[in-house]
């Protein structure tokens, strides 16, 4: 019962530094925050010119930090294929004639 | 799960609802770079439409049509078209995925339409093998 009380507190008290640190943090929208005054004036002025593409969005998804969506897409393939590793495995031959693993 | 199909309402309006479901998930991927969506929402709507004809007239009708190695295949091959405009953007010369240096017009458009096309290809995929391994699983078979 007491190690119980000690888990909560120290998540209470984790949970309030995090809050603390979180004070900081610029307000929604602030023009004058690091993120708003050095790479995205530069990807909204320069945009569309560099890429031809009038979505934002993806030009910044697919082409800015391309790296970063190559990452994604490999998080989806390896969560299918760890997926059909535990599924697949032990499962009877299938009816469409398919190995089972 | 899922062995037998649903009410005839429900079939119907699924037989339907699916062609226009994946032609709005084509349109989705194709107008990723000029509209918003992309090959995330995109592959995520083609592989509803797959689940909800799933999920009307029972897992065995879709596996009919697309077998698990096509899935498996699918899933790999979206992300090797990915990887594969970056080797050839390496080849022509350039850093890995800058696709200014591909030989056609509006060379970063093109490329950002093939990397959508590839991610929705994986997302599509990934989400129906997910799906039919999870509705085919049999626990009674583990371990043997």
């Amino acid at each position: 019962m007491i190690a119980k009380w000690i888990h909560v507190g120290a998540a209470g008290a984790t949970g309030l530094l995090l809050l603390f640190g979180s004070l900081d943090m610029p307000a929604t929208g602030d023009p004058s925050a690091p993120p708003s005054t050095h790479v995205s004036p530069r990807y909204i002025e320069e945009g569309f010119g560099e890429t031809q593409v009038p979505n934002m969005v993806t030009a910044v998804l697919a082409d800015y930090r391309s790296f970063d969506t190559l990452g994604e897409v490999t998080v989806v393939f390896t969560g299918a294929v760890a997926v059909l590793l535990i599924l697949r495995a032990g499962q009877p031959r299938r009816r469409d004639g398919e190995p089972e693993a | 799960m899922l062995k037998g199909p649903l009410s005839l309402i429900v079939r119907t309006v699924a037989r339907l609802l699916a062609p226009f479901v994946q032609l709005f998930g084509l349109y989705v991927i194709m107008h990723g770079h000029s509209s918003p969506g992309g090959g995330f929402q995109g592959g995520v709507i083609l592989g509803a439409s797959a689940i909800l004809l799933a999920v009307a007239f029972g897992v065995d009708v879709v596996r009919e049509r697309v077998t698990l190695s096509a899935l498996t295949l699918s899933t790999s091959a979206g992300v090797l078209l990915y990887g594969g405009l970056g080797l050839v953007c390496l080849l022509l010369g350039a850093n890995y995925l800058d696709y200014s240096v591909l030989p056609v017009a509006d060379a970063r458009s093109v490329g950002m339409l093939v990397i959508e096309i590839g991610v929705g290809i994986t997302v599509m995929a990934a989400m129906m093998s997910i799906f039919v391994d999870l509705s085919a699983f049999d626990a009674s078979h583990r371990d043997h």
